[in-house]
């Protein structure tokens, strides 16, 4: 049964077209998997019965006129509203919520005949690059250092979703990101992670975390799978002002592999000091494959990158404290006891004192700081206009002839659960230094897995492209998952 | 830049999160960690430069001004913590 679970979303959509299997057994294998991996903490609320009457549904459609995720059992990030389903963003504020609607990523994934198996562990409003900032408890990366038992993070924050890929739990995933939310946890398994171009897919029923940063993306085991579910989850929606009102091209039909005459920028700002040795190899192999593949590879020069981590941790604060406002106790989620006397004010801060976790108070309170009186200009004005540097960078390159930019993923390879908790908050935020210029730019980019590290952890590299070409960036990221190989896949211990 | 305890106890206020006093030390040394990392922006020349509002360079949509939606009374209070005779019911806030 387990590998059925093991399929890719094409191999599985090809199979069940020609009635090889039904969605009804690869949706039971999935299930018995996740009922089987409760050690990975992946899957948070699981929705057995819904996942079963959907693939009875698939398998009920003709097979001539199924859509194009017929019967694919997929799990969906904690942050997506599911109607009916609980839907917390991994918070205690939010205990309890089941929404009245349905996201218009899920209900578009729900159309093209995907399968939602339940929902996926994440750091509390997707603030965290470990997963462990969640109400639900640490999501446990299937990865570990060959024989050492230490439990590793999956990344964060959709730390659940790139478990469950990477475990085979299901055959696909969603996740957000917002600094590098899902490339970074894609990376630290072994999977591909995109997040496409801001505004390309809907973010109603999302639960907000900085509404100017925010995009959702697949998690899949390879890049053709990326493209697959890309396709399905984006479009324009009135719903949400921000989605773009431009037709959604057909990625999977973009996936040549032929990238001659592309050319690629190597940005010297992200060669970081510091940076291991394994990674910095890494990334010139990368380059060297794309120019075997018959790309240029070009120097390029991102001057206002060491400033992206600084500006993103005022504006995205900023918005998080504006959006989270919401939770207050009156329409939704927690409320505190109120002791005798206890007026309205008491009920926002003790709701918001109690259902809040330790990152999320801190966050919403720098934002609240950099927006007050007096600091308005000096912080949240500034940042904005070093973002618009920031993104004039990326101009400067595409306009000079340089299709698609190779960094690597992330600084290092997983880490342990807990190894980071001395730590200051900065040093956890520099997990994001490679993958938060891209969503302040709102360009599209993905992680691809290329190699290992000496104790057999997954290292990916990122390649970020041009706005709205993420079928152009797909087949440069399919030419170098071809070139790069990767198939390990972690030893089973859960 | 280097962040009190009564800025702390300020900032808490206005986020509307209820901070024991114990805590307003340890949370103003994280402030100011951050705010000191932050601070980094200050070497960058943004003379001239507009501030970013929009990262996609995109006219907001018009739609007519017409009602699309509602008759959801049920649907909008399903999720309450107290919910009585169609309202949200909260703590007294007029004395």
């Amino acid at each position: 049964m387990s590998e059925l679970t093991k399929l890719t979303i094409a191999a599985a959509r090809d199979g069940l077209r020609k009635g090889e299997l039904s969605a009804v057994e690869l949706t039971e294998a999935c299930l018995s998997q996740i009922e089987a991996a409760d050690a990975l903490n992946a899957f948070v609320h699981k929705t057995p019965e819904i996942a079963l009457e959907q693939a009875r549904a698939a398998d009920a459609r003709r097979r001539a006129e199924a859509p194009a995720l017929n019967g694919i059992p997929l799990g969906i990030k904690d942050l997506f509203c599911t109607k009916g389903v609980p839907s917390q963003a991994a918070s205690r504020i939010l205990e309890g919520f089941r929404p009245e609607y349905e996201s218009t990523v899920t209900s578009q994934l729900f159309d093209a005949g995907a399968v939602m198996l339940g929902k996926l562990n994440m750091d509390e409003f997707a603030m965290g690059s470990s997963n462990e900032t969640s109400c639900y408890g640490n999501a446990v990366n299937p990865w570990r250092r060959g024989n050492d038992a230490t439990a590793l993070t999956p990344g964060g924050s959709s730390g659940g979703s790139a478990a469950a890929v990477a475990a085979d739990l299901c055959l696909g995933a969603t996740g957000t990101d917002t600094g590098g939310s899902i490339r970074q946890p894609a990376a630290f398994t072994g999977i591909v992670g995109i997040k496409p171009t801001y505004g390309r897919v809907s973010r109603w029923g999302i639960v907000a975390f900085a509404s100017s940063l925010d995009q959702a993306g697949p998690m899949t085991k390879d890049v053709r799978d990326a493209a697959i579910l890309l396709g399905a989850m984006a479009g324009h929606d009135p719903k949400d002002s921000t989605s773009a009102d431009i037709p959604v091209p057909d990625f999977e039909a973009a996936l040549s592999g032929d990238i001659r005459g592309k050319v690629i920028g190597i940005p010297k700002e992200y060669r970081m000091e510091g940076m291991p040795a394994e990674i910095e190899k890494l990334w010139s192999e990368g380059a060297a494959m794309l120019r075997d593949a018959g790309a240029e590879v070009r120097d390029i020069t991102l001057p206002h990158t060491k400033y992206a981590l600084p500006a993103y941790y005022v504006i995205a604060p900023a918005e998080a404290s504006s959006n989270l406002a919401r939770y207050d106790g009156v329409r939704f989620g927690h409320r505190a006891k109120l002791a005798q006397g206890d007026g309205i004010t008491e009920m926002y801060e003790k709701t918001r004192a109690e259902g809040f976790g330790h990152e999320v108070q801190r966050r919403v309170m720098v934002g609240t700081y950099v927006l007050s009186a007096g600091f308005y200009d000096a912080y949240y004005n500034r940042a904005r206009k070093v973002r618009t540097l920031i993104k004039r960078d990326f101009e400067q390159v595409f306009d000079a002839g340089i299709d698609a930019i190779l960094t690597p993923a992330t600084p290092s390879a997983a880490f342990g659960l807990g190894e980071m908790a001395s730590a200051d908050p900065i040093q956890m935020y520099l997990n994001d230094v490679f993958t938060v210029t891209v969503n302040l730019a709102g360009l599209p980019g993905i992680s691809v897995p290329a190699g290992v590290d000496g104790k057999g952890l997954p290292l990916g590299l990122q390649l970020i492209g041009r706005p709205w070409a993420e079928g152009d960036l797909l087949n440069t990221a399919y030419a170098l998952e071809r070139a790069a190989g990767f198939v390990a896949k972690p030893a089973r211990w859960w | 830049m280097s962040i009190d305890e009564s800025t702390a106890r300020r900032v808490a206020k206005l986020a509307r999160i209820k901070v024991e006093e114990a805590q307003l030390p340890a949370l103003a040394q994280e402030f100011s960690a951050i705010l000191g990392f932050i601070e980094q922006l200050n070497e960058v020349d943004v003379e001239g430069v507009e501030p970013m509002t929009s990262v996609t360079p995109m006219r907001l949509k018009r739609r007519d001004d017409v009602v699309t939606d509602g008759n959801q009374q049920a649907a909008v209070l399903a999720n309450a913590p107290d919910a009585r005779e169609g309202f949200f019911a909260v703590p007294k806030v007029v004395e």
